[in-house]
């Protein structure tokens, strides 16, 4: 599997099926619905808590849409700062690139295996998919990527990867796999959260004494410091970046911020999105390598992988501005009833349905865009103001475009909207369209209601009635019942206006 | 105040009856209503959907038909929304500068009911009386497009006789979303599923809302279902008065 197959994952499902199959799983959404519900509420009570919440929000948005403006200068001063600090920085132009620099730096230490922080730019890339191929094997320390991993499957999402699992099926899998690659489950693991906690606990344990390798993602880099930040609740990140003599972070390049003071607003902003807490367990910054202390090999991979495409883009790109922390995905009644697996991508929900489509390009993801009834809540969810619906339906605008360009003859789709349009443009073809579905209503309908119809919109019919078009249009009716006033007179049926 | 009803191509062929109350509500209120005839479409269905181009007559039209009134009203948050949120994009992606500025003209007169009973006119007792138990779902474009906030309710809490029940979860999309509902059929049914069982919770004899599209989404599973739960756009129950008691 190559890296950019893993943004979109090659053999699912356009949207609106994939996420059929996910709606009959009645045991997944219930799941998604007690998870998604829990952090929600949580998210909601600390936000409450700061009274400037939402002045934070705006700095953010302000200090991400600033950083991107100017990203190129942004980066040359981190590799500067990171280079001085006595790291060293690699640049990738997509995911080929980047595994293959992961690879080399690994196989330069001597060894075989890695530990690994949950990262979703080395998930993005396949990373260790490209690692297993050059025969090093590659650990996941977050729990839930670990049950991911052990189960040979895929994150649901961004911050809980495992959120479609119960845990009666945790504890199946951990007894089932985790004798494969390491330290087997008791054998009287129990499927309470505190027994499989110190399975996985002991199991990691033995892969963070031994690994001389590990690699990361990054939060935050702050460009005038050559600081790195990773953010986690566990601990397992905190062993990663201590314990190895080698450290491997790859970084999308939108990550960098100017400076590391605005630290200050990300980190109230992220735990609290997030996760729902004031602060995570777990925040650790670095800056190059210290003798004598934590590892003495540091190397920053700097990921494009689509980003400078995306940011060419001046609506799509402030999907750069994410901070990953799927405050979206949590308040997505479309994500809540499908989850991530429908969306086919590392990155599902609201935010997935914008970043995706633009790192792969619109055409690799064109359902994406379309999976969301723009109802608003992830837009104000979201700690720096992404617009996500401005950004889907500019994207949606994009996904038709390519049909029109790529297709000799126009989609069912185009040819009604084009019908559509033009009835619309004009109040006298408007008026004479309503008379005829008047007329048809009363042939089809019984009590002012129609029941099930076939063709395009049977999906509808099959679970709701439809009424039937009104015997007058208000239009209509204005002009049999009411004086023409001079207004009616100015603009008439034919629709030109006289001035 | 002389207001220019726009009824939305959606509620002009479905619902007039909303478009009637609209105007025998603000007649009421001491207003005058004209209703241009030359008016058609928001543009709604074809900007979301992704038709861009096609939108460019919709909004010409519109800045051309609805300029120069004091007030424009919509019984529709999502239209009003399209209007206030989208026009400007529009017209300045595929207008000439004559375009960009009678759109700009034209914008800040546009209202969603609510607004310009509460904001515009000033008044939260319209002087309406519907003696039923009514629950209120306040549909996502008002919510966060517009952010009419609890207008609304305020409108509703005003109206003689009235049972209003708070709905669970009020603030969750009903899953119609223009296409969507055609598009993702089985998500949206999968989300009217939840909302009409929070409908049903209230045990309310009417849903009311500002939109009729997410009406006709709603009503129509709960008319499949035969719940006997009736729908009602909130221009409607404004307007009732002690004489139409039903």
């Amino acid at each position: 599997m190559s890296g950019a197959d893993n943004v979109v994952w090659l053999g699912t499902p356009a949207f609106p099926e994939a996420a059929r199959t996910a709606l009959a799983d009645t045991r997944l959404r219930a799941n998604l619905r007690r998870a998604t519900g829990t952090i929600r509420d949580k998210r909601l009570a600390v936000a409450a808590e700061l009274d400037d919440w939402e002045e934070l929000r705006d700095t953010a948005a302000a200090v991400k849409r600033r950083t991107l403006r100017h990203l190129d200068h942004h980066l040359l001063r981190l590799e500067e700062t990171v280079t001085a600090a006595g790291g060293t920085v690699h640049w990738a132009a997509d995911a080929a690139e980047a595994n293959a620099i992961v690879t080399r730096l690994v196989k330069a230490t001597g060894e075989s295996e890695v530990v690994k922080v949950k990262s979703m730019a080395t998930q993005e890339i396949g990373l260790n998919e490209a690692l297993a191929e050059a025969g090093i094997r590659a650990y996941e320390t977050d729990l839930a990527e670990l049950i991911v991993q052990l189960a040979e499957d895929r994150p649901s999402h961004i911050l809980v990867p495992a959120i479609h699992r119960g845990r009666s099926e945790i504890r199946e899998i951990f007894r089932r796999e985790m004798g494969e690659w390491g330290r087997p489950a008791p054998e009287d693991l129990t499927d309470e959260p505190r027994d499989l906690a110190e399975a996985a606990r002991l199991h990691l344990r033995e892969k963070f004494l031994r690994a001389k390798v590990a690699v990361s993602g990054a939060n935050f880099a702050a460009a005038d410091t050559g600081t790195v930040v990773v953010v986690e609740s566990e601990g397992n990140g905190r062993m990663c970046l201590t314990l190895p003599e080698t450290l491997i972070t790859v970084m999308g390049i939108e990550k960098v911020l100017p400076s590391f003071a605005d630290l200050d607003v990300f980190l109230q902003l992220l735990p609290r999105s997030s996760t729902g807490e004031r602060m995570n367990p777990y925040t650790s910054l670095w800056t190059g390598v210290t003798e004598g202390d934590g590892p003495q090999n540091f190397h920053l991979v700097l990921l494009d992988n689509g980003r400078t495409a995306t940011l060419a883009d001046e609506v799509g790109r402030q999907a750069l501005s994410c901070i990953r922390c799927s405050a979206c995905l949590n308040v997505c009644p479309v994500y809540e009833r499908t989850g991530g697996h429908a969306y086919g991508s590392v990155y599902p929900g609201p935010i997935g349905a914008v970043l995706t489509p633009q790192l792969v390009g619109v055409k690799n993801a064109a359902s994406l865009p379309f999976a969301s009834t723009l109802c608003g809540a992830c837009y104000d969810a979201c700690p720096v103001k992404i617009n996500i619906p401005e950004v889907l339906v500019h994207l949606r605008a994009e996904a038709v475009e390519a049909k029109r360009r790529d297709r000799l003859l126009p989609t069912t789709e185009a040819l009604v909207m084009k019908a559509a349009g033009a009835v619309l443009g004009s109040p006298r073809r408007l008026a004479a369209v309503q008379r005829l579905a008047a007329l048809g209503a009363r042939l089809v309908a019984r009590d002012g209601r129609i029941g099930a119809l076939p063709g395009p919109v049977a999906r509808w019919s099959g679970t709701r009635d439809t009424p039937a078009p009104a015997r007058e249009s208000l239009r209509a009716w204005w002009r049999r019942t009411r004086t023409p006033t001079s207004e009616d007179a100015r603009t008439t049926a034919e629709g030109k206006v006289r001035r | 105040m002389r207001i220019a009803l726009f009824i939305t191509c959606f509620n002009d062929t479905m619902f007039p009856r909303t478009g009637r109350a609209v105007t025998e509500l603000l007649e009421r209120l001491g207003h005058t209503v004209e209703f241009p005839q030359a008016q058609t479409c928001c543009g709604q269905m074809h900007f979301n959907t992704g038709y861009r181009p096609e939108t460019l007559p919709m909004v010409r039209r519109f800045a051309e038909v609805f300029a120069g009134y004091d007030a424009v009203v919509a019984p529709s948050g999502s239209c009003a929304g399209m209007v206030r949120d989208h026009h400007r994009v529009v017209a300045a992606q595929y207008g000439d500068d004559s375009l960009a500025a009678a759109v700009e003209q034209v914008v800040p007169t546009v209202y969603e009911l609510s607004e310009l009973l509460v904001d515009v006119l000033g008044v939260t007792d319209v002087g309406a009386c519907f003696p039923h138990r009514v629950t209120y779902h306040p549909t996502c474009h008002s919510l966060r497009m517009l952010r009419v906030g609890d207008r609304p309710l305020k409108l509703l809490r005003a109206v003689k006789g009235i049972d209003l029940v708070e709905l669970p979860a009020a603030e969750s999309c009903c899953g119609f979303g223009g296409t969507f509902a055609l598009k993702n059929a089985d998500v949206s049914n999968a989300m009217l599923a939840d909302k009409m069982r929070h409908v049903l919770d209230t045990g309310a004899e009417y849903l009311c809302a500002g939109d009729n599209s997410c009406l006709t989404h709603i009503g129509g599973g709960l008319s499949r279902l035969r719940t006997g739960v009736g729908t009602m756009h909130l221009a409607e129950i404004l307007a009732s008065t002690e004489g139409d008691v039903r």
